[in-house]
């Protein structure tokens, strides 16, 4: 069994196209997201780094859910459990590209865990961001926490949590499915399973019965939608709609986003580019250059440009420091209740 | 005199009233039960969750994350075995992200044998909890360091894992271990906290609280449970009582054993222990927990290292059979943990010990 991309249809308020501003302003991200999983390749095949994992393939989804969460700090914005290919949506929070090589190159000035972490594992509590962790699927066990959190009357923010289609068949997709709608209970909770349809290299078929991994949520009586995430107008409408719904109804929704894996699972799997997933930034470029909002002589020359400057950033960043030995010792035990408010 | 569930369920109370508790949370934990040995009856911020361990636990670090102060429970530890990665995540998320976040919860659960548990009620889990970087670990031994211990676990800005230890839940404290605040009658406590069994009487019936004034059993201290200048006896939760008792016994035979009661697990207070053993110069350490990779061998190898010279006889562990589970069978069940006479015959072994 097969679900492609191009078998889920383009339609209604999907085909809605974008303001010209919001398209330049997702192509840039894309593009930046884009590169920077390639730099950070780059850096991982030339010693500067010992292992990459990303997400590049998925930025039609991944921009637009960025730009489109209420970002912020504490229940009243909305928490973000992201797997680890989730370079565009923190890029569209408002992350610095460079800080995502600091961690590639695990040096002492890591913001995200200096030196401890593989890359693409984010933090940020200042945007609600909560840790990625390795282990597939954990924070779908994790997420309805911050949600309950929301559910305080007057409250508006939502909790989104993303993973992969190979990690719901761990049992914490099956917690999240029944914490978040309880009957009375139902948890302001966005679930999103991006759907590159391979486990590491198990293919979708060797691993799913289900026809839609979104078919899940409709027991639970949650809404659902499957939408095609290579598009990133059709994702940008999808994610918001699902936002919208969560935030204003206080209730579950789950979203499965199909998408491409371009550069396979990680550097395990060689990071080499494959090249018969469908591209979604390729694809936008066409629609950018047939809408005359961008030119490929002007795309071209930002590629060319946000390339040399990546280069440029990563040779900085080869020269900065690297954790010292004895901070093993630090952050062990937390000496202040950061999350309940303490500076 | 308070019951060890009975100061446990004080301290949650003073926990949602006047520290911040906003869940305690877990299987049968809300009405009508109040948990399955009662720690939770009555209280206010108390809900039943779906029966999914893994759920319980990630739920817990989501309320923390979202700065909430939970409490969550697991029926009985045997059922915590499929949350280790989650409770690995607890442990090592402040550390992960360098210190962008902490992870303020508390996970309470019941250990160890002595109810007749048989293989899936009778676990301890003090090997795998301190096999866990980033917890604190405690283990009252009775109802006044549980509510103190209690109260510090929810105060502190880390994941705090409280094991309850299930055979004394229902013993009462001793003289001169009553709760600041605690009434004196014990049946006037049980009428005022203790939900009545009759249906017809919990209809009409409202808890009334004592006034109960905060104490605070630091986390990391350890505590003299019986001096002694003879043999250190370094143990923790249910074994306390029975070290204590096979202690009064060896008395009479001129053997005077210092029961070290550890309280705390990790950070476990090795000053307390060091100046035991220099003191006493033998040393016995007692748990329940198989006894392969047990956490009282990480004391006595420490003893070892650090204290090798001081030492006039074998450090000892006593603790249970490295055998698949507890027997329900009496017989099965006392030749699987410790127990008095065998506490005992240890002591008495190691005091009489001529290097």
């Amino acid at each position: 069994m097969t679900i492609g991309a191009s078998t889920v249809k383009k339609q209604g308020p999907d085909a809605r196209e974008l303001a010209p501003e919001l398209c330049v302003r997702l192509h840039d991200l894309m593009l930046r997201a884009r590169l920077l999983e390639e730099r950070l390749i780059t850096m991982y095949r030339q010693g500067d780094g010992y292992f990459w994992i990303g997400g590049p393939g998925e930025e039609a989804f991944s921009v637009p859910l960025g730009l489109l969460v209420d970002k912020g700090q504490g229940i009243h914005h909305d928490y973000l459990h992201l797997h680890y290919r989730a370079s565009g949506t923190l890029l569209a929070l408002g992350a610095d590209p460079v800080d995502s090589m600091r961690q590639m190159k695990n040096t002492a000035t890591d913001p995200y865990s200096r030196g401890r972490n593989f890359a693409s594992h984010y933090t940020a509590r200042k945007w609600n961001v909560a840790p990625v962790s390795s282990p597939i699927e954990v924070q779908y066990s994790i997420a309805p926490g911050t949600a309950m959190a929301q559910r305080k009357p007057g409250c508006k923010g939502i909790t989104v949590v993303t993973g992969g289609d190979a990690g719901t068949a761990e049992g914490d997709f099956a917690t999240c499915l029944v914490w978040s709608s309880r009957k009375g209970s139902e948890l302001p909770i966005l679930i999103i399973v991006t759907n590159n349809q391979y486990g590491i290299s198990t293919p979708y078929a060797g691993q799913h019965g289900e026809a839609r991994i979104s078919d899940r949520g409709k027991p639970f009586g949650m809404e659902t939608a499957t939408i095609d995430g290579n598009d990133v107008e059709t994702a940008y409408h999808g994610v918001k709609r699902a936002i919208d719904y969560v935030r204003t109804e206080r209730k579950p929704y789950l979203l499965e986003v199909m998408v491409s894996r371009l550069y396979g699972h990680s550097s395990a799997s060689g990071a080499n580019f494959v090249k018969d997933e469908d591209d979604c930034l390729a694809r936008f470029e066409r629609r950018l250059e047939e809408r005359k909002i961008l030119t490929r002589a002007v795309m071209d020359e930002q590629r060319a440009k946000i390339t040399q400057e990546f280069l440029e950033a990563s040779k900085r960043v080869r020269e900065e420091p690297q954790p010292e030995p004895h901070q093993i010792w630090e952050h062990v035990f937390a000496t202040k209740n950061l999350v309940g408010g303490e500076a | 005199m308070a019951t060890m569930v009975q100061a446990i369920r004080m301290a949650l109370h003073v926990g949602e009233s006047r520290l911040g508790v906003t869940d305690i949370f877990g299987e049968d934990v809300g009405p009508p039960l109040g948990g399955a040995f009662t720690a939770t009856q009555n209280l206010d911020t108390a809900w039943n969750s779906p029966l999914d361990e893994r759920g319980i636990v990630g739920v817990a670090i989501g309320l923390a994350l979202a700065g909430a102060k939970p409490v969550c429970e697991i029926q009985f530890c045997d059922y915590a075995f499929n949350t280790i990665d989650l409770l690995k995540i607890a442990g090592n998320t402040h550390w992960a992200c360098a210190g962008d976040w902490n992870v303020p919860l508390v996970m309470m659960t019941p250990v160890g044998a002595g109810i007749r548990g048989s293989i899936y009620h009778s676990h301890s889990f003090d090997a795998q909890a301190t096999r866990i970087p980033g917890w604190k670990i405690v283990m009252p031994s009775n109802p006044l360091d549980a509510y103190g211990l209690m109260l510090s676990a929810i105060v502190d800005p880390n994941p705090v894992m409280f094991l309850k230890p299930k055979a004394l839940l229902r013993v009462k404290a001793k003289a001169g271990e009553r709760l600041p605040g605690e009434p004196d009658d014990d049946k006037l406590l049980a009428k005022m906290i203790d939900t009545p069994v009759s249906p017809a009487e919990r209809a009409k019936w409202k808890p009334q609280w004592p006034e109960l004034q905060e104490h605070y059993v630091p986390i990391g201290k350890a505590k003299v449970a019986r001096p002694g200048s003879h043999v250190t006896v370094v143990t923790y939760g249910r074994n306390v009582p029975m070290a204590l008792a096979a202690a009064d016994e060896l008395a009479a035979e001129g053997v005077d054993a210092e029961i070290l009661d550890l309280r705390s697990l990790h950070p476990y207070d090795w000053d307390a222990i060091r100046e035991s053993v220099k003191k006493t110069h033998r040393v016995l350490c007692v748990n329940e927990d198989t006894e392969v990779t047990n956490f009282g061998e990480h004391i006595l190898r420490r003893v070892t290292e650090e204290l090798f010279y001081e030492l006039y006889a074998p450090p000892t562990l006593l603790a249970g059979a490295h055998v698949p589970g507890i027997g329900l069978a009496d017989a099965l069940e006392h030749a699987s943990v410790p127990t008095k006479e065998k506490i005992r015959a240890a002591i008495s072994e190691l005091a009489r010990h001529e290097p």
